[in-house]
């Protein structure tokens, strides 16, 4: 029984602490033969606002909205109450996380995700001694 | 092939989201003959100054010349179209998830009396429709004669 907490390392340790809340935003994921397409609506976030991350197998998506908004605006009914869209993904093994490629348009993010390619069959040379 | 365990959803997120919702659907319900559709496409924000009304409309992805504004006996209405991103049936893909928007669409927002229907700026930037309506000039006050 030699459980002590403090030797051993939290599985929460290096995961960000959910500080605030946040929209879920709703993603469409398609896949093919060469790999995955996910679309993304973060309606009101401009491009530098936006930001991915992939990190180990990892992917989180995360944008701030910055809308414009004349003095003195008072809320009359919201539905989008909240400033942040965050979403995290996990890829599997046979996503290239290195070569995902992503294109912001009208509040629209679509990131493809090919997959890796596989080990191409190859001829190993005998060497005769 | 298995590819079925690729992005596991993520539950609390979404008993988070199911929460919010019931939050949201419990508050301000004004007595509106047209309702408060909740949850329809695009989302709507309305806020107020004292010079003008503004609606945000948050329909990422649509084409802005397809987006149709009318304002008619201080009435607003949003329509247009989102195209569908998904594969067609037959094609060689997979749709894990499914949970984006398309089709037609049309909301409708009631505005105050004091708009002016002619003082009406609508702008499309990063998905989102904002649509500021000036209100009129405030009546001035006057005298009424007694004959």
């Amino acid at each position: 029984m030699n459980d002590n907490p403090a030797l051993r390392q939290s599985p929460q340790a290096d995961t960000a602490p959910r500080t605030a809340e946040t929209l879920l935003p709703p993603v469409d994921v398609i896949e093919d033969g060469a790999g995955i397409t996910l679309y993304a609506d973060l309606p009101g976030v401009p491009k530098d606002k936006l930001h991915l991350h992939v990190e180990a197998d990892t992917l989180t998506i995360e944008g701030e909205i910055a809308l414009p908004a004349p003095e003195g605006l008072e809320s009359i009914h919201s539905e989008v109450g909240l400033p942040l869209y965050r979403r995290v993904f996990t890829l599997s093994k046979e996503l290239d996380a290195d070569r995902v490629a992503a294109e912001f348009a009208h509040g629209v993010l679509t990131l493809r995700i090919p997959k890796v390619e596989h080990a191409q069959p190859r001829r190993i040379p005998i060497q005769v001694g | 092939m298995f590819y079925r365990s690729l992005f596991p959803r993520d539950v609390f997120a979404e008993l988070d989201r199911i929460q919010r919702g019931l939050q949201q659907g419990g508050g301000d319900l004004s007595p509106n003959i047209r309702g408060t559709a909740r949850g329809g496409y695009p989302a709507m924000n309305v806020g107020s100054t004292p010079r003008s009304v503004e609606i945000y409309a948050f329909a990422p992805g649509i084409d802005p010349a397809s987006l149709d504004v009318q304002l008619e006996k201080g009435v607003l209405t949003v329509a247009g179209e989102r195209t569908s991103v998904l594969p067609p049936k037959d094609a060689p893909a997979t749709v894990h998830i499914d949970e984006r928007f398309s089709g037609r669409f049309r909301r409708v927002v009631t505005l105050p009396d004091d708009v002016d229907p002619n003082a009406v700026d609508a702008r499309y930037t990063d998905g989102v429709l904002h649509i500021s309506v000036q209100r009129k000039a405030a009546a001035q006050p006057r005298r009424i004669h007694i004959q």
